[in-house]
């Protein structure tokens, strides 16, 4: 999209879980902006990719850089890229025992040391974002699934991050609750938000998606625009994929 | 948690997916206050009504409970220290910190708690003179400190690795995670464990009155030296115990209401 700033450059990521190689040398860059969708079976290592951008995995080879700083060696800074980083996870991960503008308050105020009366107001004006701005005072155990979902999206988007990741994040919702999330994912989107969302939703693909990566048994296969991935796919392994999900 | 109010039977508590029964079970005449009712009635009708010699022994051995709440809230505050470190060691990324937390489990428990009180008083007293007081809270500290670690440590564990992994992407440090993140959740999870911890802490303090302090069982032990009424002596001191230990069951459950009040 717009100008050419790389989010995102990731250089033959590697990760070994030992019995199997999750990430076997992985080339990727996003730019600032772009909306990349990462789809591929289970066990392709798309989410694996996804959590080593933030270091919830710890590569075992190679390189990122998020935003020019690298994730790896004596310069990395880790919880600089984890501010700028924002991730929402399939089962939400919210923190149960805070409420639902504690819950996206928490980290500003003790990470970035914002104020609590600053941090509180901007966690309503979130709320009001995702379309939540009633349930502040509820515990994530009082919300629906498409709720927390929307709550967590909100909790990243506090830190301001310059990335958002998602991992899997509607999988876990019913069928009727997919759309509120995906809808506030199609508003981030219209930002101008960086993302890299990790999902089947082909709805969202064809929507929003600027480029789609096919992963299969750690490696990319392919990545292109969502319509010649999903209708003109070159290699076989992504037809035979999208045979089964489409 | 709904729970199913003013009906008669076993109360259920709806909890995700799951039906459990709960400790009260709706009727009025539970087990806890039908012991509770036996143990204070049977202090009046005997300290009231049989009067004598039973005023008297419970006037005498009464004087015992300042000490006996003072070792038992010492030992719960320093268990709960001890224990809180010890389950982080057993959890901590460091070989090192694993092994002294470990080992440090496994040779308290093996010993008995009596065994380890009287080797701290008179064992180590060749050493440096401990006054009683201070022994007993460090010795039932450490031997209790011991378990609540395994609690600590489970507790931690069982909290979903999501917390963890959410906290940190927010760009907490591991640190500000604990203790803002996994701790307080934690804490929900084992309170009955410590709680059942702390009513054992109240029943063995009675073991310090070996090294002469003078505790609600000591008090009564001299009484009888003095008088020779071992039956009714002991029977007062029971009834004493057990009044106590009954009310700090009830504290605890009272906490646990409360806390799952919060949330939901």
């Amino acid at each position: 999209m717009s100008d050419n700033r790389i989010m995102v450059d990731i250089r033959g990521a590697e990760k070994d879980f030992g019995i199997v190689m999750a990430l076997k040398g992985v080339d990727l860059t996003v730019n600032e902006g772009e909306v990349v969708l990462i789809i591929g079976p289970s066990g392709s290592g798309k989410s694996t990719l996804l959590r080593s951008i933030n270091r919830l995995e710890a590569l075992t080879g190679g390189q990122i850089f998020v935003d020019g700083d690298p994730l790896v060696g004596p310069d990395a800074d880790i919880r600089k890229i984890r501010e700028e980083t924002g991730m929402v996870f399939q089962d939400f991960n919210l923190f149960p025992h805070k409420t639902a503008l504690e819950n996206i308050s928490l980290a500003p105020m003790k990470v970035k040391k914002i104020s609590i009366e600053e941090s509180e107001a901007r966690a309503r004006k979130l709320l009001e974002r995702v379309g939540l701005g009633d349930r502040g005072d509820s515990y994530p155990g009082q919300l629906s699934g498409g709720q927390k979902q929307r709550v967590a999206i909100a909790r990243a988007l506090a830190m301001e991050p310059k990335v958002m990741l998602f991992d899997e994040p509607t999988s876990a919702l019913d069928p009727e609750m997919v759309k509120e999330v995906l809808d506030v994912m199609l508003d981030l989107v219209k930002e101008g938000m960086t993302m890299m969302v990790v999902s089947h939703e082909m709805g969202f693909a064809r929507a929003a998606a600027d480029r789609v990566v096919f992963m299969d048994e750690g490696e990319i296969v392919e990545i292109g625009p969502p319509e010649e991935i999903f209708e003109n796919a070159r290699e076989e392994r992504t037809r035979k994929f999208l045979k089964h999900i489409l | 948690m709904a729970s199913l109010e003013q009906q008669r039977g076993p109360r259920i508590e709806v909890t995700d997916g799951a039906l459990l029964p709960t400790r009260g079970d709706g009727y009025i005449i539970d087990s806890w206050r039908l012991t509770i009712a036996f143990a204070i009635l049977a202090l009046i009708t005997l300290i009231f009504i049989a009067k004598d010699p039973y005023d008297q022994i419970f006037r005498v051995v009464i004087k015992g409970a300042p000490l006996t709440f003072g070792v038992t809230a010492g030992a719960i505050l320093g268990s709960i220290v001890l224990g809180l470190f010890t389950g982080l060691g057993q959890i901590a990324r460091g070989r090192a910190l694993n092994l002294v937390a470990g080992v440090y489990v496994e040779l308290i428990r093996g010993i008995p708690l009596l065994v380890q009180l009287i080797f701290i008083y008179f064992a180590l007293g060749k050493f440096f003179r401990l006054d009683g007081f201070p022994a007993a809270v460090i010795a039932l500290s450490i031997c209790y400190g011991a378990y609540m670690g395994e609690i600590f440590r489970a507790g931690i564990q069982a909290i979903p690795r999501g917390q963890m992994e959410a906290a940190l992407a927010l760009g907490m440090t591991r640190r500000q995670a604990m203790r803002l993140i996994i701790l307080p959740q934690t804490m929900k999870i084992i309170l009955p464990a410590i709680g059942n911890e702390f009513i054992a802490m109240l029943k063995d303090s009675s073991l310090v009155s070996v090294i002469a302090l003078r505790d609600i069982l000591r008090r009564g032990r001299e009484h009888v030296s003095r008088t020779f009424l071992s039956l009714e002596t002991y029977a007062v001191v029971a009834l004493v115990y057990l009044v106590f230990t009954l009310v700090l069951s009830k504290l605890v459950a009272m906490m646990e209401d409360r806390m799952n009040k919060n949330e939901r």
